[in-house]
């Protein structure tokens, strides 16, 4: 008699298995960018007691609840916003904010930009999948002109977010894309964002066959994928001002990796110049 | 090396807003994040002053939904928490007040209350929100509301108010107004070893047994926070007692929003306070709360020297509100007065819950609270 021994998956322990299976369809990104999440995570054999993901609502917010970490699923929009409360509160703490273009570039973009702009060390990662998936696909700040979404059904007439830009501009202290294609380098590159102090952010265009590419003559994930091929040029430290992303182009590649003192550190160092003169 | 003191011991001449300010100090609180809005400004202006020098952080936020959100992670975090408003700023903040509710972070939110709605009157007092406190986000829930009436318990209750959001794990509201706000008055800061401080239970199981919404017999789960090991889910969907979503599970849903109601409710009587001044005897009554409470004790002893039996009950708690007392000082009551400074909210409450009792409502808007005169007319009129 053989006997088959089980072996455990060497990423389980990052994952809570009692929230599978997830809600993500077949052919969606978003596993891709969970799993170099992950990958990251274990090349750099992170303390996951000083973990803490956040996500806000749509399909990649459930994101956080599938980590074994301490992890927080905020109401629409506001997983930046309670993310500085954690890492203000606790800065020893890796804050890491895990969510869709929708939450953090509509409803929450207001928060996004000035995160970056203080500079809190917390950490972004965006899953761009063109459109409000959980909703059943509407027009979101991403989706790109004239494409069809369940709210756009003559094309789309909003010009979309060039978020790299956006998050440069806004004084993010890293910042890159890629696409779920770019699976070595986006585990590299949130290796990268983890090891950062600063806000950093990243960009992952993700495929969203079931509800966006459906509607766009790209009904498969792998259609989707080969439009990120077909399209996607690596272009490191090119001026994210020019990295729009178009059907023929999307530039991928880090775009900003410069040092600023963080909001954390500005706080902590006021604190200690406080005392001191309250001493002399 | 110069200590910073949290609690100012001592008699003090001091505003309201400043009194809250120190009240949570006082209470524990190392977290404001806020948005400047009139009247409460100067309560964030006097903890940004205050908190660097005690090792306590001051952040000011884009908007007042991003304060909520970030207190609420930093309640998560284990620190004390707080944010300071006033009506426009307390409509932002409803959802996240739901939220708290709902994944039961302690957190306090001082409500400044002004002329509403909408801009309204920013400098003028109102009691406009005071529905709002209980009813403002969607869903069901409880939550616990303070009125207080003097820069005295601008402190006192704002410390009460972190020890009942960290006993409950619920959002605490200060209801203040605009005139408690501003004036300036004597204030008694006791010892701190004389201040009663409660803090969030906490969990005594291994990090691998905890589940976090796991309630003990209180209703109320003991709380493990970010970064101790625990390593736990919380998330605003409804969820089971391991924090876990549970969407389609209308058992799930019932035995949570009940929980959340429930442990407000069943636990009523302990958190109830209100103050009476002879009740005992009265045959009409002044309910009132905040700065107007003030005027009606004027009008009540006025009433008295006329030969008028009448008694103050003044609510501490608005909510959850004293329904057992109300129905029982009404007993004896021919009519009961409210004044507020609104239309007709807390009013409602009365008139349910003192049932046979005729009920009168005495409204005041814009520039000042009801006057003692004013209360003193309304009991001598429906005394008769």
């Amino acid at each position: 008699m053989t006997e088959t021994e089980a072996f455990e998956h060497p990423f389980a322990k990052y994952l809570r298995a009692a929230m599978m299976p997830h809600i993500w369809c077949s052919g969606c990104g978003n596993g891709i960018i969970l799993n170099a999440f992950v990958h990251a995570l274990d090349e750099m054999q992170m303390d996951l007691n000083k973990l803490v993901v956040v996500s806000g609502i749509g399909c990649i917010g459930r994101a956080a609840g599938y980590t074994n970490v301490d992890s927080f699923h905020t109401t629409h929009g506001r997983p930046i916003a309670f993310a500085t409360g954690v890492k203000l509160a606790k800065p020893e703490l890796e804050v890491v904010v895990i969510s869709g273009d929708g939450d953090l570039f509509a409803i929450g973009g207001n928060h996004f930009i000035h995160a970056a702009r203080r500079n809190i060390g917390i950490k972004v990662i965006c899953a761009n999948n063109f459109n409000y998936g959980m909703t059943g696909g509407q027009v979101g700040p991403t989706t790109p002109l004239e494409a069809l979404t369940t709210t756009t059904p003559y094309g789309n007439i909003e010009h979309p977010f060039n978020l790299v830009h956006l998050a440069a501009a806004s004084g993010a202290t890293y910042v890159a894309r890629w696409t779920t294609l770019h699976v070595r380098m986006l585990a590299i590159s949130i290796k990268k964002l983890l090891q950062r102090e600063g806000f950093s952010f990243i960009e992952v265009v993700s495929p969203c066959p079931e509800i966006f590419g459906r509607r766009n003559k790209m009904r498969t994930g792998l259609e989707m994928m080969e439009w990120f091929r077909k399209a996607s040029v690596i272009e490191n430290f090119s001026d994210p001002a020019k990295a729009e992303i178009t059907p023929e182009r999307i530039v991928v590649g880090e775009f900003v990796d410069v040092e600023k003192p963080t909001y954390e550190k500005l706080l902590h160092d006021k604190m200690a110049q406080i005392l001191k003169e309250s001493e002399d | 090396m110069a200590k910073e003191k949290t609690v100012l011991t001592g008699v003090h001449f001091m505003s309201g807003d400043i009194a809250c300010a120190e009240g949570a100090i006082a209470a524990g609180c190392r977290f404001f994040a806020g948005y400047p809005i009139t009247p409460a400004t100067e309560i964030a202006e006097h903890i940004a002053a205050r908190m660097p020098k005690i090792g306590g952080v001051y952040v000011q936020m884009e908007d007042e939904i991003a304060s909520i959100a970030a207190v609420i992670g930093a309640s998560y975090a284990g620190l004390k928490a707080m944010t300071a408003t006033s009506g426009p700023g307390f409509s932002l903040m409803q959802e996240n007040i739901g939220l708290a509710a709902m994944t039961e972070a302690p957190c306090v939110i001082v409500d400044v209350m002004r002329g509403g709605p909408s801009t309204g009157q920013p400098t003028l007092p109102g009691q406009q929100d005071v529905m709002q406190a209980k009813w403002g986000s969607h869903g069901d829930y409880e939550i616990i509301a303070l009125a207080p009436s003097s820069v005295q318990e601008m402190f006192d209750l704002t410390i009460e108010a972190f020890n009942l959001a960290e006993t409950y794990r619920v959002p605490t509201m200060v209801m203040a107004d605009e005139v408690v706000a501003h004036m300036w008055e004597k204030l008694v800061i006791p010892p701190a070893e004389e201040i009663k401080i409660v803090n969030r239970k906490r969990p005594n199981t291994p990090p691998e047994q905890y589940l976090p919404f796991m309630p003990e017999d209180d209703l109320v789960p003991p709380m493990a926070c970010f970064g101790e090991g625990y390593r736990f889910h919380a998330t605003g969907l409804t969820h089971d007692e391991h924090g876990y979503p549970q969407t389609q599970s209308s058992e799930a849903q019932t035995k949570l929003v009940q929980r959340l109601c429930d442990k407000i409710r069943k636990n009523a009587d302990k958190i109830v306070r209100f103050e009476e001044t002879m009740v005992e005897d009265a045959e009409i009554l002044v309910v009132a709360y905040g700065i107007v409470a003030r005027a009606a004790l004027s009008a009540v002893r006025k009433a008295r020297e006329n030969g008028i039996k009448a008694g103050l009950l003044r609510l501490v708690t608005l909510w959850p509100f004293p329904e057992k007392h109300i129905a029982k000082a009404a007993e004896g009551a021919k009519a009961i007065i409210v004044p507020e400074m609104n239309c007709g909210q807390m009013v409602r409450e009365v008139e349910r819950t003192a049932k046979e009792t005729s009920v009168f409502h005495l409204s005041k808007l814009g520039e000042e609270p009801p006057t003692p005169m004013e209360i003193f007319e309304a009991l001598r009129r429906h005394s008769k």
